[in-house]
């Protein structure tokens, strides 16, 4: 099987019943996406796949050889980090940080959505979303961090997406 | 997971003569067939058929395609402004990153998260006819008290098709042999009876290709839902509601409920006592009574008979006063 993750190709010959997190974690070395529950519960597998992000851990990899995957290694670097990830050092966004790349993903493709105006539960007027963390809580429910790090994770979502000028508070 | 073979479909025609379970989003099938509770011989991949569209039909309705994503359908312009109670009822349910991938055709298969159902060690006769309902005598917190039977008392768990419960969507299928369908959803689910494992109508290898909504109805929409915490959890109760007031009098009214049954739960007694009467206790009251008339809780689940009227109430005062 064929698949594009990062930018970069990639063969692998996987067992049908293998999922995108596990082709990334055990076939390919891409060990940055976590597996915490496996049953989309607490998002520690999410990934961008064509720039929407899922959980990779309910979708199989031999869905996905025409995609565009990414992972939270190919949003950034160590000398050159994602403006999220620079965010969540800056405040202390996780304690153990087994969540956090499941959470920055997410975060990435969370700012997308709102980018593209979609709403959310949090949202009074549908067709109108004001950004604020009550819409930061919502849209990040998907994610859960054990360590209850959550102040410091909607602190550095809530900079980036001033810095993004989505913020209207 | 055991295994399976998998075939990628290259059209609807193809998909309905594959002989074999469809994925799509797969966020709800995959869950289930790691833990072996499904476990099918072939997936037949239908996500890359050209069913993602959302087109306006010249009745005013808008006919939706099957693999349309729920994040897609919830933040569609055209759904917003005139069905909102669906917008509403997809945004209430499960994640982000579920939404992103769940698809319309599949939230309406969505299967219950009835504790013994997921449970291989439990008896579930859904999961295995004939090998009782421990749910019946167990911990019940989450189950029906309408439309059960001795053998099966789960919930669905979507909102999405509640709200199209109380739209009068159509699902429109093909079957094998190319034949199509389209059946109202008052007639698309089946309540549990003695055969709880078979939840609706479809026959094998049947395809839903497109939901219908019917032009939009007049009146105010929305979508309330009662769950133990704020976000990403299933209803306890939920309400998909579209009631028109004129003169006075509530001229229309459609109700669904989510929660309370096998299916999404349209009682047109509720209805009937709400039409042509004046917004207030009394009506919302006999409403609530038509709602729990035959209602029964099976011990941990017996506080959703009072939060049901309440429910229901407090949707109805806050949409028509």
């Amino acid at each position: 099987m064929h698949f594009t993750i990062n930018g970069t190709s990639y063969e692998a010959e996987v067992d049908v019943r293998t999922s995108l997190l596990d082709l990334c974690r055990e076939h390919l070395g891409l060990t940055g996406s976590k597996k915490g529950c496996d049953h989309g519960q607490c998002g520690a597998c999410t990934m961008l796949v064509n720039g929407r992000r899922i959980n990779a851990c309910l979708t199989l990899a031999v869905m996905h050889q025409d995609d565009e995957i990414m992972t939270i290694e190919g949003l950034g670097t160590v000398e050159n980090l994602h403006p999220l990830q620079a965010a969540f050092v800056k405040h202390d966004g996780y304690q153990c940080g087994y969540c956090t790349p499941g959470q920055i993903c997410s975060a990435v493709g969370m700012l997308d959505e709102v980018k593209k105006g979609w709403p959310s539960h949090a949202s009074a007027d549908l067709s109108d979303v004001t950004f604020d963390e009550s819409e930061i809580s919502e849209r990040m429910s998907g994610n859960i961090c054990r360590c209850a790090a959550y102040p410091n994770i909607v602190e550095a979502i809530r900079e980036v997406a001033a810095e993004q000028r989505e913020v209207t508070a | 997971m055991k295994t399976f073979d998998y075939a990628r479909a290259g059209s609807v025609a193809e998909a309905v003569q594959a002989g074999g379970r469809f994925i799509a989003g797969g966020t709800n099938l995959l869950d289930l067939m790691k833990l072996q509770v499904e476990t099918p011989e072939k997936l037949v991949d239908i996500s890359r058929l050209d069913l993602d569209q959302i087109e306006e039909r010249e009745d005013g309705g808008l006919t939706i395609g099957a693999l349309v994503p729920n994040s897609d359908l919830a933040a569609d312009p055209r759904v917003i402004e005139k069905y909102e109670v669906l917008s509403r009822a997809l945004l209430a349910g499960a994640s982000g990153q579920l939404r992103n991938k769940a698809t319309t055709g599949g939230n309406l298969l969505q299967r219950t998260r009835c504790y013994y159902f997921y449970d291989t060690a439990a008896g579930c006769n859904k999961r295995e006819p004939g090998s009782g309902c421990e749910a019946i005598g167990g911990f019940n917190r989450i189950h029906a008290i309408l439309g059960t039977s001795d053998q099966c008392i789960a919930t669905h768990p979507g909102d999405m098709p509640v709200a199209m419960r109380a739209l009068d969507a159509v699902i429109v299928t093909q079957r094998g042999d190319g034949d199509k369908r389209r059946i109202p959803i008052a007639d698309f689910y089946r309540l549990p009876g003695d055969t709880p494992h078979i939840e609706n109508v479809l026959e094998p290898g049947e395809l839903i290709t497109h939901v219908e909504l019917p032009a939009p109805p007049q009146g105010g929409q929305t979508y309330r839902k009662v769950r133990d915490r704020a976000s990403y959890a299933f209803a306890l109760v939920s309400v998909a509601a579209v009631i028109a007031v004129e003169d006075g009098r509530i001229a229309s009214a459609a109700l669904a409920f989510g929660g309370l049954a096998h299916m999404p739960w349209r009682n047109p007694a509720v209805e009937a006592a709400l039409v042509g009467q004046a917004p207030g206790t009394a009506a919302f009251e006999a409403a609530a009574d038509a709602l729990l008339d035959g209602a029964k809780g099976f011990g941990s689940n017996d506080f959703k008979l009072p939060l049901a009227r309440r429910v229901l109430i407090a949707t109805l005062r806050d949409l028509t006063q």
